[in-house]
């Protein structure tokens, strides 16, 4: 990232190899269309060429680095949509998300980590479809939680248990 | 209350929170370093949900993304080393990341107006894009490691925080309870080489309170100043400073 940062375009193509699969993959789980998804996703890796200079190696990898950006432009994305076209914010969560298990199931079925899918499995299934729906479909969690059904309070808690036990069982630290 | 906000750390990790009570939660976020250190593990947490997920993207895909970063200026390297860094130490106390929370509560604000303007056209989205980066470049200063904030009360109720990080070598203004400059008049920034004030930037004449990066590199400027001038700015100041601030020591 050193390298990028100085403007060398080979580092850069390394750095897109490595990351460009999980940017897109990330985006698209959150705004579904596609051409807009790879729009987003193409911004993300030249503004990753832009600012590869603020990556500091303190703060986690890089690759962490870049899909915490690529998951907030995408959520800027289909927020500003949000706001911009459907004051209907019902009609808006449900025209987004079909049917919550099948937006799950279908994310955990691309999940190609198999670690990452046995500690989604120690969670609770409240914990599980709370943490997928607010990541990977880039939900607020009061819309997770009118989705679910749960009071807000509840979700709160479910997302904070939920990724500190992700956490746990990741052996993440920061 | 607190027992309560400390609760959204999750949410927060997951860009999951409204704007209004992400302002908020940044805001208790400023007098809570457990909550800060356990925000940054369940963000790594959260991206490493993101690492999993891989699509293979079409083909002209990277292609694409090559030309285009073509036509795109870098950011800078950040120098480590050198004569800034190692005047570093003339400078007084670090203030904690966190404690510089409160002003990104309103860095995340504009941000909000950014999201707005992107929809309104292709146009404004290029601008909205810009407005975005610099919203990006004001965070970096703010969250920088080595960040020094000096402020000051200004005239009539106004307050001035100026926030300098050596090793951005940037600094940001942050305005609170500013009168509006007269009709037809900007506050205008500047920085003060020992005597000589150097042009750093407008600030948005519409608004009382505000988050501004400063243009400009810091370079070896002692303090910071602000007046009023014509629309447009001026090159030198032309009239009084309505504040006058040193930089952090």
């Amino acid at each position: 990232m050193a390298d990028v940062a100085k403007g060398d375009k080979d580092a850069f193509s390394s750095v897109y190899d490595a990351v460009a699969g999980s940017v897109l993959g990330v985006v698209r789980g959150v705004l579904r269309d596609r051409a807009q998804s790879e729009e987003v996703a193409q911004e993300v890796l030249v503004e990753v060429w832009g600012n590869a200079a603020r990556y500091r190696t303190d703060r986690g990898t890089a690759i962490n680095w870049v899909l915490t950006l690529a998951h907030r432009r995408a959520i800027d994305r289909v927020r500003s949509v949000e706001a911009a076209a459907a004051r209907d914010h019902q009609a808006a969560l449900l025209a987004r998300t079909p049917e919550f298990d099948e937006v799950t199931e279908a994310v955990e079925t691309r999940l190609e980590h198999e670690q990452l899918r046995r500690c989604l499995r120690t969670l609770t299934e409240l914990q599980r479809q709370s943490v997928s729906l607010a990541y990977y479909r880039g939900l607020t969690y009061s819309q997770v939680g009118e989705l679910l059904a749960v009071p807000l309070g509840t979700i709160k808690t479910r997302l904070r248990d939920g990724l500190i036990r992700l956490r746990d069982c990741l052996g993440v630290s920061a | 209350m607190t027992a309560e906000l400390h609760t959204l750390t999750g949410a927060y990790a997951l860009h999951a929170l409204d704007p209004d009570e992400q302002a908020e939660f940044e805001r208790h976020l400023a007098a809570c370093p457990a909550c800060a250190q356990e925000v940054r593990e369940l963000s790594a947490t959260a991206a490493r949900l993101g690492s999993a997920l891989t699509l293979v993207p079409p083909d002209g895909f990277k292609e694409s993304v090559l030309r285009r970063i073509d036509s795109v200026r870098q950011e800078p390297p950040r120098t480590s080393a050198g004569p800034a860094a190692a005047g570093a130490s003339r400078r007084g106390r670090t203030v904690s990341n966190w404690a510089l929370a409160a002003c990104l509560a309103a860095v995340a604000a504009l941000g909000a107006t950014t999201v707005w303007q992107h929809l309104e056209a292709r146009d404004a989205r290029q601008d909205a894009r810009q407005a975005q980066q610099a919203t990006d470049q004001v965070a970096d200063v703010l969250a920088a490691p080595d960040a020094r904030t000096r402020s000051a009360r200004l005239a009539d109720g106004a307050s001035g925080t100026v926030v300098v990080s050596e090793e951005r070598d940037k600094a940001v203004f942050v305005a609170a309870s500013m009168a509006r400059p007269p009709s037809g008049k900007v506050y205008q920034l500047w920085f003060d080489d020992d005597g000589t004030m150097r042009p750093a930037g407008l600030m948005d004449p519409g608004r009382t309170a505000q988050t501004v990066l400063m243009d400009g590199a810091v370079g070896d400027a002692s303090g910071m100043g602000v007046t009023v001038e014509p629309a447009g700015g001026s090159r030198h100041p032309t009239s009084q400073p309505v504040a006058l601030l040193p930089l952090p020591a």
